[in-house]
């Protein structure tokens, strides 16, 4: 038997390279003011999903919900071997919080159809809140398994897991269709293969189409359009008049929680000791430490 | 607007023990339930929880609302969500809180998803206040704050449209604080029904060790972040800690680069430890990292450079080389105290 798996990715900001105007006014982020990277456990969750086609046959899709520029992200996951590739974006998804986004990539899972399982990283870096894979499942009436570190084993429609849990592990059975999220350790994701980057370099959106090829004709877009969806490196847009989408339940209005307040961290100089870092000066310290009782 | 004060708390227990997070979490609930006049509340899943419900009493509970079936011995999603969000959905609790665990985090956002409320993970405080958010009132609600965006901001989230608001918090940010008195709690039973969509996942082997760590309980914690360079530098701090009689700690930038396992990450996603004694080494001190510590009663910072941040919350600062000042400081110990 085989498997037919789709993915969700995400385009998060590096994390640790913040630097600039990167906060709106309005509390949400500049995201086009940021460097960005695969959020590292999708990247796992993919080399995941394939691994599982590897072994037992069927498909990989993969599908992020982001601004134009994360088909970016895209080509990366038809680089590392997944079989389709879809974008979900729409001004009117933006600025959505953890609710939000998995209403419509619930929306978008139903539209794509025909799955066994699906795959995500267990959290993305930008928010750690390992919320979206759980809600999308609950949405979708699926069964979870969170915090997947291996797939022991699949036959008909019972899938085995392996989860990490608080100094320990359960093993789990799970009935397909299923929703699993997959920690850093789950596996190590496989290089870009050359031949793959050669072919799907090419790949684009439609918009990526539309902007080379400004200035000619419509019939010639729609030509061009067939081209590569012949070719196989047309990548699909899903807007909000592609999906049967509720917009009051998409965007920043669609989003229960709301930013309240924004501090930045100031930090402000405290009035320690200073200690230098010689041996008297560490004599020094431990009598210290002793005044305080600590030690002694 | 949702005119019900209840603060509710899930109490998490694996194999019939509570967890510690969830008394934390009811400490807190307590407070957060009288500033909106309201009433504490606890749900507590599982089989033969009677003992468990009444150690709430001792938090302030005045209610616990129990499912105690032999299929809910342990935790399981499905079983356990549908059960929590019929819950919510008949009882519209104000504030819903769950522990940031393995559990919590794994409950809370399907919950959260079934009765489209507000979620906010890994909250690092907690107050109810009166709110203008686009020029309307709202009277009491939830201030949900917590670090974001690598560290650089602080947020206050909020749910002003929300019935209901919930959050989850990670182990040791709240304080475990009992009443003298245990209040005269009732217990009211929730029936379940077992329902044979409960048993798509099936639990067929768990292994569960006890944890060997208990940082919270440590009062001298020795801990390294990504500035050791690496994992060969890190272990010194094994051997300080063993002279001093400490617990080693990271920060999860060294819990990223393998110096150290996740369950001894101090910080916003690990464990808040309040210890006698706090040895950052190593240590940059980001915000995420400083609210899981900051509270410690003495810190010594070490690093090599003098502008870290972590120098503005220590108590005692050493500008240099992490790998020449620990062995002087095991040193001067060693002649001092032995």
């Amino acid at each position: 038997m085989s498997y037919h798996s789709i993915v969700m990715v995400k385009q998060v900001p590096d994390t640790a390279n913040i630097s600039g105007q990167v906060m709106k006014p309005d509390g949400t982020v500049n995201r086009s003011k940021l460097p960005t990277i695969f959020n590292p456990e999708d990247k796992v969750a993919l080399e995941l999903a394939l691994q599982f086609r590897d072994r037992f046959g069927g498909t990989v899709r993969v599908m992020t919900m982001g601004p134009l520029k994360a088909s970016d992200l895209l080509r990366e996951c038809l680089y590392m071997g997944a079989d389709e590739a879809f974008l979900i974006s729409d001004r009117k998804f933006a600025g959505a919080d953890t609710l939000a986004t998995s209403y419509v990539l619930a929306q978008a899972l139903r539209q794509l159809g025909n799955y066994d399982i699906i795959f995500a990283g267990r959290q993305a870096i930008d928010g750690d809140t390992a919320q979206v894979g759980p809600q999308t499942a609950e949405k979708l009436s699926l069964p979870q398994i969170t915090y997947t570190e291996a797939i022991l084993n699949a036959e008909g429609s019972t899938i085995t897991v392996k989860r990490k849990v608080d100094n320990g592990f359960e093993v789990l059975e799970g009935t397909l269709p299923l929703l699993l999220t997959v920690v850093k350790d789950a596996a190590t994701p496989r290089p870009f293969r050359a031949k793959r980057v050669m072919a799907y370099k090419n790949a684009h959106t439609l918009l990526e189409l539309e902007k080379m090829t400004e200035g000619n004709s419509l019939l010639y877009m729609d030509q061009l359009k067939e081209e590569y969806v012949s070719k196989g490196l047309f990548i699909p847009t899903l807007t909000a008049d592609d999906l049967d989408v509720d917009l009051n339940r998409c965007g920043l209005g669609g989003s229960p929680t709301k930013v309240h307040k924004i501090e930045s961290v100031v930090l402000g100089g405290s009035a320690h000791e200073t200690i230098p870092p010689t041996k008297d000066g560490m004599y020094a310290l431990i009598d210290k430490l002793m005044e305080d009782h600590i030690f002694g | 607007m949702n005119e019900n004060k209840l603060v509710w708390v899930f109490i998490e227990q694996r194999d019939g023990k509570p967890a510690e997070v969830s008394f934390e979490l009811l400490s807190k609930g307590r407070k957060l339930a009288e500033s909106l006049n309201g009433e504490l509340q606890a749900v507590l899943i599982g089989h033969n929880m009677q003992a468990v419900a009444e150690e709430t009493f001792h938090y302030g509970v005045t209610d616990v609302l129990l499912a105690d079936h032999p299929d809910l011995n342990h935790y399981n999603t499905l079983p356990y969500s549908r059960i929590m969000s019929e819950l919510v959905d008949r009882y519209q609790p104000r504030i819903v809180l769950f522990g940031g665990t393995f559990i919590g985090r794994d409950l809370a956002p399907r919950v959260a998803s079934h009765t489209r409320s507000g979620l906010t993970a890994d909250c690092t405080d907690l107050q109810v206040s009166d709110v203008t958010y686009l020029r309307k009132d709202y009277s009491r609600l939830l201030l949900q704050i917590r670090p974001a965006f690598g560290g650089n901001i602080i947020a206050t989230i909020i749910c002003p449209d929300s019935p209901v608001q919930m959050a989850t918090v990670r182990e040791g940010v709240m304080e475990k604080i009992p009443l003298s008195q245990p209040v005269a709690g009732r217990i009211t039973p929730v029936y379940y029904e077992p329902d044979a969509a409960d048993q798509l996942v099936r639990i067929i082997a768990r292994h569960h060790e006890e944890s060997k760590v208990n940082l919270k309980a440590a009062p001298i914690i020795v801990a390294g972040g990504y500035g050791m360079g690496n994992w060969q530098n890190f272990q010194i701090l094994y051997e300080l800690a063993r002279v001093i009689g400490g617990e080693v700690a990271g920060t999860r930038a060294a819990v990223d680069a393998g110096y150290i396992d996740h369950v001894r990450q101090v910080g916003q996603t690990g464990v808040t430890v309040r210890p006698k004694l706090y040895i950052a080494c190593g240590i940059s001190g980001a915000i995420q990292h400083r609210a899981g510590m900051s509270e410690s009663n003495k810190i010594i910072a070490i690093n090599a450079d003098p502008d870290a941040p972590i120098f503005g919350v220590c108590h005692y600062g050493i500008v240099g080389d992490v790998m020449e000042v620990i062995p002087k400081l095991i040193d001067a110990y060693k002649h001092k105290l032995k």
